[in-house]
């Protein structure tokens, strides 16, 4: 266990700190690791969560922001009022933690059929919207010359992406292809405005509180390119678990979205907005592909892996619903 | 020849008893994985019990809408082809009613009560 190494990382950045308790891994992957613990202090326990890659893990995938950079986005999300958590530390090598940050741990619910169904959320429910559109508004919104090294995207480089990624499963899908070529007939080009782009803003990464957004999590896909792509991806279907007339994850309308991001002096383009969303609904299909075969092809081979792979299904019909809808 | 029961039979009679007698009895993230498990066995149980007449009708609108002969992977293919290089596209005739009919099958072995499937099943049994 890692316990031995977190108390001794604590006492370097929290004066006093005696220990760690009730440690615990949320979630893993090869190559990165989420961690609950709670820091042992005299004056009062503080609730933190590590995010590494273990020690011997240092190569990220070539999308992922590397975990310097998440700590670099959270703390500046935090610094100008976003509903971020505070960065508390960042790993040094000679911790023996490997390589990543340590940062509060905010709490409340990121389930998102907790949050849609849940009485302790209705009252945030009507609100999640016009507030993501805020926040949405501020990411897009930070200083860029804060921000730290990104891959650049545009939605030519995301297509050719994605379509080799399809191509290279060898399994025909007449809908994803149909869908495909929609995405390069329909290319907006080259965003006007280039911004930092989340990349993954939608249920699972956001907390919410019965007071409404409380944090937005996992900057992993974080990049620079058209701000329109945070507000296309969090419309996608997919994310809507059941609520399918409340394009915004199933709590809310594009209108409401789009009010709350417009509401900070950001402005909207719901064309390339509904690009986005197109082009989210086929990414997630492809992704699901990619889940099956990481199930075939081993190491985890494991039941979950293999029945996400049957729900590239749902983004055909959620597709054709975009691009062919029956009259 | 095989003896009864089928398959299916078979298969639907072990997914009942985890759902009726196991499941209520287990806690925690392995009542999680036995949900997943006992959905993959009812969707198992849809797969053999529809595919077959599927899969007949799909190939036959694919034969037509293509005019070539093939197994089900190779008319998906030359179709899938003909849609990269807009030589088939929304505009030709019996193409988006294929890909929805081939659709509205796949969802009805996969995810049955996924929302926009039956919004849409909804929408054919009214029209």
């Amino acid at each position: 266990m890692i316990e031995a190494e977190l108390t001794r990382c604590v006492a370097s950045f929290h004066p006093g700190a005696t220990g760690v308790s009730g440690t615990a891994k949320l979630s893993g992957g090869a190559s990165q690791e989420t961690w609950t613990f709670d820091i042992v202090h005299p004056s009062g326990n503080v609730g933190a969560i590590l995010r590494r890659a273990p020690p011997g893990y240092g190569a990220a995938p070539s999308r992922a922001a590397g975990l310097d950079a998440e700590a670099t986005l959270m703390q500046l999300a935090h610094d100008a009022g976003l509903p971020s958590p505070r960065v508390l530390h960042v790993l040094k090598p000679e911790e023996g933690l490997g390589t990543g940050f340590i940062m509060a741990r905010v709490e409340g619910e990121s389930i998102a059929r907790k949050i849609l169904r849940d009485e302790q959320f209705a009252k945030a429910r009507p609100l999640l919207a016009r507030q993501l559109g805020r926040v949405a508004a501020g990411i897009h919104g930070l200083p860029a010359a804060k921000l730290p090294k990104l891959r650049q995207m545009t939605a030519t480089r995301e297509i050719g992406d994605l379509e080799r990624e399809y191509r290279s499963f060898d399994w025909p899908r007449p809908v994803f292809e149909l869908a495909l070529r929609w995405l390069r007939d329909h290319d907006p080009g080259p965003s006007a405005e280039v911004t930092l782009v989340h990349g993954d803003f939608r249920h699972g990464n956001l907390i919410i509180g019965p007071d409404g957004v409380r944090a937005v999590l996992d900057w992993e896909l974080a990049h620079f390119g058209d701000p329109m792509e945070d507000l296309g991806w969090i419309c996608v279907n997919s994310w809507r678990f059941g609520e399918i007339d409340k394009p915004v994850g199933g709590f809310g309308s594009r209108e409401e979205l789009f009010a709350g991001y417009e509401e900070v002096g950001r402005k909207v383009d719901p064309v390339r907005a509904m690009f986005w969303e197109v082009m989210g609904t086929l990414r997630w299909g492809v992704m699901c592909c990619g889940m099956m075969q990481r199930f075939r092809a081993g190491p985890d081979h494991s039941m979950e892996r293999a029945m996400i792979g049957r729900r590239a299904s749902e983004t055909e019909i959620d597709l054709l619903r975009l691009l062919a809808p029956r009259a | 020849m095989q003896d009864e029961p089928t398959p299916d039979e078979l298969i639907k009679a072990v997914a009942d008893f985890l759902r009726n007698e196991i499941a209520p009895a287990i806690k925690g993230h392995n009542a999680f994985k036995l949900r997943v498990g006992i959905n993959a066995l009812d969707l198992v149980t849809r797969q053999l019990t529809l595919a077959q007449a599927a899969d007949a009708t799909e190939a036959a609108r694919l034969k037509q809408l293509l005019g070539t002969d093939g197994s089900l992977i190779e008319l998906n293919r030359a179709l899938s082809e003909k849609i990269a290089t807009g030589e088939v596209d929304l505009q030709t005739p019996g193409l988006a009613d294929h890909l929805w009919q081939t659709t509205m099958d796949k969802l009805a072995v996969d995810q049955p009560n996924y929302a926009s499937y039956k919004r849409e099943l909804g929408d054919t049994s009214r029209s």
